[in-house]
Parts: C-alpha cells; sequence; structure tokens
C-alpha cells in the first residue's frame, strides 16, 4: 500500500517548495505596501478561500489522476494481495498494449483500434471543421441579428435532446430500412439499402453532430472579432472570395480553428457513447476497450495504461498540429 | 492614368430611408474631389457606391466612361482607403502592400520591387519587413495609401483617412495626400467633415445635407458664393440674419432684419417681400459704426482672445449670438462685457440667400 500512498506525497511537495519560494522572494524583493493574503482578506475568508481551492485542485482533480497514474503501474492483483510482496512497480499493463501479455504476439487487435480511433477522430474533426467554417462565418460576419438567432437556436435546442436518444434516432434514420434508404431506393439511386451504419458512416455522423456546438462557437468567438473593413479592404484590392478566406480570415481566425479542432479532436478520440450506439459490428473504438478492462474485466491497472496511452498519444498529437500551423497554446485558449 | 467618374442621377435608399438623393455630378480625370458634409449626410454611401459595395436603387455610376453596374467592388478600377485603414495586422508592410498584386498573381520578386518603389513614395524606405503594429499612426496612414496606389488605380477612393490622426500629424497628411496627388496624378475622392481638409486639399467639393447634394465647386467659390444656407453656415463661421427682403435690385438687396434694415449682395435675384437670410462672416465685420444698412449694434456678451485674433460675441436676435473677428493691429479696442457695440460691414462681403435649413452648430 505504502508505494500507492507515496504519490500523494507529491502535491503536497510540489506546495511546499512554492511556499518556499514565495518565502524567498519577499525575503529578497521586500515591498512595504504589499499586504498578505490573510490581511487583504481576513483570516476567516482567507481559510475559507485556501480550503475551497485546494478541495477542488487538490481532492477533486489532482489526486484521482495521480491515483490512476499509480495504478497504471501496478499488476492486477485481487484484493487480498494489494500492498503484499507481488504488489510491486512494473510497466506490464503498458506493455500488454504492444504485446498481449496471454502469447507474446503483437496485440493488433488493440493497437488497431488505437490508430483507427485516432484516424476517425481526425476525419471527424476535419469534417466537423468544413461543415462549422461557414455556419460560422456566416453568423459572424454576413448574416443579419434575426437570422443569427435562429441558427443559434437551432444549434442550441437540440442538445436539450439527451445523447441516447439522439444517437438511436440517428440509427433509425440510417438504418438499412431507415427513411435515408428508403428514400434513396424510392427514386432509385440505389436498388439495395447501403448498409451506412457497418461502414462507420453513423459513427462519423454521429460524432461530428455531437461535437458541433464545440467548434462552432471558438470559430463564431474568432470570426465575429474580425473588423468587416478587413474583408472589405481585400475584397477592394481584387481578391475573389475564396482568397479573402485564405489570407484574411482563416490567418485572422486560426487560434479559434485550433482551440475548435482540440476540443472536438480530443472529445471525438475520448468518446464513448456515440461509438458505441452507432459504429458498425465490427468497429472497435479505443475507449470502449478501456471501458471494458474498467467494468468488464475489472482490470483497473490495464484500464489506466490504456487510457494515458490514449491520452498520451492525443496531447501529442495536438502539440505537433499546433506546432505545424504555428499557433500557441496560450491563444486557443483565449 | 487617372479616370472621371460620373454619377448619372443616383439615388441610393435603404428601405424607407433615402441616403443619397438624386445626386449628379461629374468628376473629372486626375481631379482631387471633395465631399464635404455632417456626418449622417450620405457622403460614405456615395463612396461605397463607387467603389462598388452598394449597388445605387436608380441612377449610374460611370468610371472612366464605363457603366459600372453589375461590377464588382474587386473588378473596378478604384481603390478604397478606409477610415479605420484596415491594413492586415498578421501581414508585414510590404504583404500589406502588396496584397493587391499578389491575388493577381503578381510574381514574388516583382511584387517586392513595386513595394520598394511605393515604400520610396510613401518616405518609409526599408521598413517593409516591419509589422503594422510597430508602425506610428501616421505611417500607418501612409502604408494604406501606398496598399491603395499598389494596384494602380485609375480612382482613390478616401473615407476620412485623418480623422484618427492628431492634429498636428492631420495638417502634415493634408500636404502630403495633395502631393502624392499630384506626383501619380489619379482621380482623389476624399470624403470628409472637416471643411478645413476639403478647402485646403480639393480642386473642388460637393458640399452635402441630408443625402442631397447642395453645391459643387472650388472652394473659394463654395466659401465666397454658398449656393444655400446650409452652405453658407457649414463652410467657415458664418452670422446669419434672417428676414424679410424690403427693396432689391440685380446687385443689391435689403433686408428687414431684428437688427434693422441691412443690406447684402443679392446673387439669387430675390424679390422684396421673399423670406431671407443675409450672411455676413465674421472676418467681414470691423468694430465701430458704419454705413446705415450695413451696422449691428448690440450687447456685448463675452470676448475669446485667440492669438492672432480675437473673437467677440454680440448678443444676436436669436439663439446664435453675433461672432466678430477682431484682427490683431493697432487701434482696435475690444468692447468691455455688457457694453453696446456696434459693428459694420461691407455689404459687397456678405450675401443674401433664399430662406433654408442651416447646418447645426
Amino acid at each position: 500500500m505504502s508505494s500507492r500512498l507515496l504519490v500523494f506525497l507529491i502535491p503536497v511537495i510540489v506546495i511546499a517548495i512554492f511556499w518556499v519560494m514565495a518565502k524567498m522572494e519577499r525575503g529578497v524583493a521586500h515591498d512595504p505596501t504589499h499586504k498578505g493574503f490573510f490581511e487583504r482578506n481576513g483570516t476567516v475568508l482567507g481559510v475559507t478561500f485556501i480550503v475551497l481551492v485546494a478541495f477542488w485542485t487538490l481532492f477533486l482533480v489532482t489526486l484521482p489522476y495521480l491515483y490512476m497514474v499509480v495504478e497504471s503501474f501496478h499488476p492486477k492483483l485481487p484484493p487480498m494481495q494489494r500492498g503484499g510482496p507481488d504488489d510491486v512497480l512494473t510497466l506490464e499493463q503498458y506493455k500488454s498494449f504492444f504485446v498481449t501479455p496471454t502469447d507474446g504476439t503483437w496485440n493488433t487487435n488493440h493497437m488497431s483500434a488505437f490508430v483507427f480511433s485516432l484516424i476517425a477522430s481526425v476525419l471527424v474533426t476535419a469534417f466537423n471543421f468544413a461543415f462549422s467554417y461557414p455556419l460560422a462565418y456566416y453568423m459572424a460576419q454576413a448574416g443579419t441579428a434575426q437570422k443569427v438567432r435562429l441558427i443559434m437556436l437551432g444549434l442550441i435546442v437540440p442538445y436539450w435532446v439527451n445523447e441516447i436518444l439522439r444517437a438511436f434516432s440517428l440509427r433509425l434514420l440510417l438504418a438499412s430500412k431507415g427513411l435515408i434508404n428508403q428514400a434513396l431506393m424510392g427514386i432509385g439511386i440505389t436498388s439495395e439499402p447501403i448498409d451506412f451504419l457497418s461502414i462507420d458512416v453513423g459513427l462519423y455522423v454521429g460524432l461530428s453532430y455531437a461535437y458541433l456546438l464545440v467548434m462552432v462557437f471558438p470559430l463564431y468567438n474568432a470570426i465575429e472579432s474580425l473588423d468587416k473593413n478587413q474583408i472589405e479592404a481585400a475584397r477592394d484590392l481584387g481578391a475573389p472570395w475564396w482568397k479573402i478566406h485564405r489570407d484574411v480570415v482563416i490567418p485572422y481566425a486560426k487560434p479559434g480553428i485550433a482551440s475548435g479542432c482540440t476540443m472536438v479532436f480530443m472529445l471525438a478520440a475520448g468518446s464513448l457513447a456515440a461509438p458505441q450506439f452507432l459504429g458498425g459490428p465490427s468497429t472497435l473504438w479505443f475507449t470502449s476497450i478501456v471501458y471494458d478492462f474498467f467494468f468488464q474485466a475489472f482490470n483497473w491497472p490495464r484500464g489506466a495504461a490504456y487510457a494515458f496511452i490514449l491520452l498520451a498519444a492525443c496531447i501529442a498529437f495536438v502539440m505537433m498540429m499546433l506546432r505545424l500551423f504555428r499557433v500557441s497554446l496560450g491563444e486557443t485558449i483565449k | 492614368m487617372s479616370a472621371g467618374v460620373e454619377l448619372d442621377h443616383v439615388t441610393v435608399r435603404f428601405g424607407q430611408f433615402t441616403a443619397v438623393d438624386d445626386a449628379t455630378l461629374d468628376i473629372k480625370g486626375g481631379e482631387f474631389f471633395s465631399f464635404l458634409g455632417p456626418s449622417g449626410c450620405g457622403k460614405t454611401t456615395i463612396l461605397r457606391t463607387v467603389s462598388g459595395f452598394l449597388d445605387p436603387s436608380a441612377g449610374k455610376v460611370r468610371i472612366g466612361g464605363q457603366d459600372m453596374a453589375g461590377i464588382g467592388p474587386n473588378k473596378r478600377p478604384t481603390a478604397l482607403i478606409f477610415q479605420n485603414l484596415a491594413l492586415f495586422p498578421l501581414m508585414t508592410v510590404s504583404e500589406n502592400i502588396t496584397y493587391g498584386l499578389r491575388v493577381r498573381g503578381v510574381s514574388r520578386a516583382e511584387r517586392m520591387k513595386k513595394a520598394g518603389e511605393l515604400l520610396e513614395l510613401i518616405a518609409l524606405p526599408g521598413q517593409g519587413n516591419k509589422l503594422v503594429s510597430e508602425l506610428s499612426g501616421g505611417q500607418k496612414q501612409r502604408v494604406a495609401i501606398a496598399r491603395a496606389l499598389a494596384v494602380q488605380p485609375k480612382v482613390l477612393l478616401l473615407d476620412e483617412p485623418l480623422s484618427a490622426l492628431d492634429l498636428k500629424l492631420r495638417q502634415h497628411m493634408r500636404n502630403e495626400l495633395r502631393a502624392i496627388q499630384q506626383q501619380v496624378g489619379i482621380t482623389f475622392i476624399y470624403i470628409t467633415h472637416d471643411q478645413g481638409e476639403a478647402l485646403t486639399m480639393s480642386d473642388r467639393i460637393a458640399v452635402m445635407s441630408d443625402g442631397v447634394i447642395q453645391q459643387v465647386a472650388d472652394g473659394k467659390t463654395v466659401y465666397d458664393n454658398p449656393d444655400t444656407p446650409f452652405v453658407a453656415s457649414f463652410v467657415g463661421e458664418n452670422n446669419p440674419f434672417t428676414g424679410r427682403v424690403v427693396s432689391a435690385d440685380a446687385t443689391i438687396a435689403v433686408i428687414e432684419t431684428a437688427h434693422g434694415p441691412l443690406r447684402g449682395r443679392n446673387p439669387k435675384n430675390l424679390k422684396a417681400g421673399d423670406k431671407a437670410i443675409l450672411f455676413v462672416r465674421p472676418e467681414s465685420f470691423r468694430l465701430g459704426q458704419g454705413e446705415a444698412q450695413a451696422t449691428v449694434a448690440a450687447e456685448t456678451l463675452s470676448a475669446a482672445f485667440e492669438g492672432n485674433a480675437t473673437h467677440v460675441f454680440l448678443k444676436g436676435s436669436t439663439k446664435k449670438d453675433v461672432t466678430v473677428t477682431v484682427a490683431r493691429h493697432g487701434g482696435n479696442r475690444i468692447p468691455a462685457q455688457g457694453e453696446r457695440a456696434a459693428i459694420h460691414y461691407d455689404p459687397a462681403m456678405s450675401v443674401i440667400l433664399p430662406e433654408g435649413k442651416l447646418a447645426r452648430e
């Protein structure tokens, strides 16, 4: 048990280091007009602030994750043996992602699900952007106030419908005997129903739709603050519409685009419900595997390790893309 | 290469509101032409109609004799300088200047060469790699001019481009704009509410009010021979005396005002009995008693010393005071507050116009 509890010392040590640094700083540059935190807020209020913030950041955010990190470096053991001699630190769980523990062969099943999930998330992000950008541009620059309000309403109201209902109604729409297939067959485009669900159309549509707002609003925010005169100036200088977007609007909205794309990608890669309800029978989404380790196999260490692999890969990918498009992380969270 | 601009009965309506009402004028190629008027008079609407961002509800815009109907702003031989300049903040100075060439597919080498030339013209040589945000207000101004000139427009449209600058810089930029216009020789159409800008720079001025062009003439004519009471009161300071014409001949009319009968030029051939307004500029007044029908006497309210001259305010018959500019030379005693002072003028330096709307103070 001790090795698991040790990790909880980390935040305490970090806080202690900062406290010492603050003390030293005050010794070096003493500002006589400066009032301490408790002087400014009073003891009762000051203690309340600190307790609330500490509870939030330590107890609700930091500790659960830290615990998961520790868990991922341990073997799966029955409760009796936890903390016993077999409870050692190990990379076994991370290794199991690459090599199947039982027979020592490459774990292609999980790795391909992982790669598929990431690629599909990229596609969802791209599709989402392609749809959201014109919409956000229209709302931010072109539309009249009244129409923009209508569109906003049209975007937001469907989100009141819960996720399961939304996913299954999409299923109904896309099923072999669903509305779309019947319409396609009715007008004679196809004679056989197209199995949209098994070719993952449902998955892409469902995921894109689920995170539409997450893309539209950062884009809308970014484009909305663009001075209309900039667009007119480019037009006056002879630019056709697509060059205006390429040279003026998109560079300006880049932080918003980066922010929207990052969030959609992260959320899509980590989503659980939509892939389960809308994915084809042979589609294996990586988060489903993680879910199964936690709740079917009760293998928390391996589930945690898989989740961290996904997290690390997503962060690495996003950082790489931000780098590629020369956007700083700070800009995306403005 | 310059082209004239013709407005042929141009009317622009926004719903019920008529922003420009039947404007007809002919701006010659190479002319420095200003639209002068208070905000909301329709001058910017005219500019946007010429540049192609607005379509006239009726009438035609012709540039270089060619009808512009259906031709978008990106296809017209005009370039617009925006009131807030609208420089592209993410591009360097050179990229800004050559943007119009870039979208036309001009090669990079040629663009760089052109940028160099234009930076020379606007006296910012070697500053092409700076970001726009690193420039001062006047420099940004000049970059905006260079960016517009880079596409070799036949007509340059300027929408109050100096309004954001401070006074000294504004006066300096007036001369500079005029010099650039003479150097490149293209038509400049300049929008302003500042009569000083319009008078100093323009070959001709169109004075506008409520969407209607009141007068088109050179600066001196607009100042000395205004066509309407609006022009008389908007361009420069003026003292209006309203009344009714009591006698008139071809050159001079006498108008009965609250200050008694007063004489003035009669360019509009007013007849006895017409309602009219006599305008006398503050600098046309002299202190002291003059001839009978060209003297006003009233209580002195205050005096404002302005260095080269003193403005004396006398109690008028309406809410507006009578302003007298007293030049600073020997012998002029500024009347004390409350003192009844007499002032006179030369009727040849005044004008009587038919009654009409005055510019708001």
